[in-house]
């Protein structure tokens, strides 16, 4: 079992209101991703979880278990931190040995544990090094191997590829994710990279200023956004968002611009809207019934892929284009959009009113 | 040759990591840099090499005018005066300066046992009025010994205390403890916190996690630490001269300047006692030297 649930957790450090009211359900096994830019309050609701930070309000609940006064080593959590934290003057094997240690494992049990864990991480040479000559790669995964080395509740895990460079934060998000596939534990990972949450999570709750925007799957997240907010932190690059209105049967830009209003909209007329186009949905190669009319404002060539930015009125739309795709700027363009998988939000509340009628 | 508290408190943690080539300038300036450290030691060294001549001169070479710098006949005698006395026993200064030593060596123990976990709280857990808490320790350091010293010397005849070396071992744990919180705060700010977390995860309770991971990291911050409260305890005078009179209680400083005076001044067994009281301290502050430069090099974590 490892089930973690947290329940209006508040924390306030000075003035500032770092939690505000999260609430988390954190299924058995489920590999778990809070999601969030800094400031947002991730790595304190991860402390608070862990009971390293105490709280102002809310409760923290394990298997069931009110663990909200516990102290950390009674609620039987691991913790991989952002920083890594290994003990400096500890060899790599007395790292991953620790928590054995402290749970007073004998000597046989403990050697045992410690060779499977650096098999499972390929760090069976690093074992007598200290973390002063391990490089960024290999000191994570030693404190990987040091929460791993146990059968906690469930894994915690503070933005553990942040400091790597990217090469290796790919490879790591595979191994993540196998690894978690092969223990069938209960992750729970923080992170500002909405790659590493779409590619690894079971489920991802995207946080803003200590309060949770929308917890789902990452289809869910990325196809449904709650919000306007979730829509633009979620997705790269960033989706478009165009100010206009409903009127009858069509949408009128701020810009000028007029499509046909979307069949599943709610949206009653005239109200301020704001209408949401990820790169993708867009093209200026297809030809379609519903388009806008810009110019060319420059070209991101991604090698798989070229961003074509358009002029529309005074906003950029950000769209998606085959790598082959030309053009000087100034040029006139046409943008088929893809209604059906437009987003429509509220623009004074920010929510999204597409889910009423899709 | 004493190391001042003020000198210690601003050498603490080492953290002016500026290459000394960037801090004094270029070429140019050394001539002059050498010319006035050189006036400048030989100031301060002088009445240091007087003292060591004096020591090991014969009484007559002592007051030999003009002075005689070199060629004067070595003799160790006054060494041996001041472990041995006259009749062959123990000499009052040799038991003054066992005094010392047990004075200095308790008073700093005291103060590193209850000033290191204070440091340890004061940098790691919010406490109410964190700062006013810290201004009011060291606040207890502003006033000269002078100021005080009468109002103890008061409390402490009442209380018994009067003429004891507890008396001041107490004071000199009183004193060192402010500074002790004050330094061992810097040198635990400089641990980061993630340790006692990791442990605490691990399956430690806080204080094991402390005791575990962050004390020997710490070490050389405490060695630091208490080497200044000794030189501190080891080279005070006012409270020792002021609450203490009996031969067998007295420490060396006020043991020492009661040799000057009388009708006579073994000018010799002055300067022997003084060269034997300023050895520990040189030593100690060669140790202290070695532990900055060891200090806080805490590797291990990515900042």
């Amino acid at each position: 079992m490892g089930t973690v649930a947290v329940q209006g957790l508040c924390k306030s450090f000075g003035k500032v209101q770092a939690l505000d009211g999260v609430t988390l359900d954190v299924p058995d096994g489920s590999f778990f991703v809070v999601l969030g830019p800094s400031g947002a309050g991730k790595t304190t609701t991860l402390r608070a979880i862990a009971g390293l930070d105490k709280l102002d309000a809310g409760s923290v609940r394990l298997d069931g278990r009110d663990a909200t006064a516990d102290a950390p080593a009674e609620r039987d959590l691991a913790m991989v931190f952002q920083n890594y934290a290994l003990y400096p003057r500890h060899t790599a094997y007395e790292n991953i040995a620790s928590p054995l240690r402290a749970r007073r494992c004998s000597a046989a049990e403990i050697a045992a544990a410690v060779e499977r864990m650096s098999s499972l991480l390929h760090i069976e040479r690093l074992l007598q090094r200290r973390p002063a000559q391990l490089s960024g790669g290999e000191m994570q995964r030693v404190a990987l191997a040091r929460a791993l080395v146990r059968r906690p509740r469930a894994f915690l895990m503070d933005e553990p590829l942040t400091n790597l460079d990217l090469k290796l934060r790919v490879e790591m998000r595979t191994e993540l994710t196998r690894i978690h596939r092969s223990l069938g534990a209960t992750f729970l990972y923080v992170t500002n990279d909405q790659v590493e949450a779409l590619s690894m999570a079971d489920q991802v709750a995207v946080l803003k200023e200590g309060k949770v925007q929308q917890v789902g799957t990452p289809t869910e997240v990325y196809e449904r956004p709650a919000n306007q907010w979730v829509a633009g932190f979620v997705g790269s690059p960033p989706i478009s968002l165009l100010p206009c209105h409903a009127e009858g049967d069509r949408l009128i830009g701020a810009q000028g611009w007029t499509l046909p209003r979307p069949r599943w909209t709610t949206a009653e007329d005239g109200r301020p809207l704001l209408l949401g186009l990820r790169a993708e949905d867009m093209s200026v190669e297809r030809r379609g019934h519903a388009s806008l009319s810009g110019e060319l404002y420059g070209l991101e060539p991604l090698g798989d892929r070229t961003v074509v930015d358009v002029r529309v009125g005074t906003e950029i739309l950000k769209v998606k284009a085959r790598p082959t795709v030309t053009g000087t700027p100034g040029e006139q363009l046409q943008v088929t959009v893809d209604l059906d998988r437009a987003h429509l939000f509220d623009a004074d509340t920010g929510l999204s009113l597409s889910e009423a009628g899709r | 040759m004493a190391v001042s508290v003020d000198e210690a408190v601003s050498t603490g943690p080492a953290r002016d990591r500026t290459p000394p080539a960037r801090r004094f300038g270029g070429r140019g300036r050394s001539v002059l840099e050498v010319a006035l450290l050189t006036a400048l030691a030989v100031v301060m060294l002088f009445p240091v090499l007087w003292m060591i001549e004096t020591s090991i001169k014969e009484n007559r070479d002592v007051y030999a005018v003009p002075a005689e710098f070199f060629g004067f006949t070595v003799t160790m005698d006054h060494f041996k005066d001041v472990f041995v006395a006259p009749d062959g026993g123990r000499s009052d200064l040799s038991v003054a300066f066992l005094n010392s030593a047990v004075v200095a060596g308790v008073s700093t123990l005291l103060a590193t046992v209850l000033g290191v976990p204070a440091a340890w709280a004061y940098s790691r857990f919010a406490v109410r009025a964190k700062k006013d808490q810290l201004f009011f320790i060291l606040s207890t350091r502003f006033m000269p010994p002078v100021v005080v010293v009468i109002p103890i010397f008061l409390m402490y005849r009442q209380l018994g205390l009067i003429d004891s070396k507890l008396g001041l071992i107490l004071i000199y744990t009183a004193f060192n403890v402010p500074f002790t919180i004050w330094m061992m705060k810097g040198f635990v700010d400089e641990v980061p916190a993630e340790y006692e977390d990791a442990a605490m995860l691990d399956g430690y309770t806080r204080l094991q996690a402390f005791w575990r991971y962050t004390l020997p990291l710490l070490v050389p911050g405490i060695a630091a630490t208490a080497v200044f409260a000794l030189i501190f305890s080891w080279n005070e005078f006012v409270f020792a001269i002021f609450l203490t009179s009996s031969d067998d209680v007295r420490t060396a400083p006020p043991a020492i300047a009661g040799l000057i005076g009388g009708t006579t001044t073994d000018w010799g067994l002055v300067a022997a006692a003084s060269v034997v009281f300023a050895l520990p301290v040189l030593v100690f502050a060669y140790l202290v030297r070695k532990h900055l430069i060891a200090g806080v090099t805490l590797g291990a974590v990515r900042r």
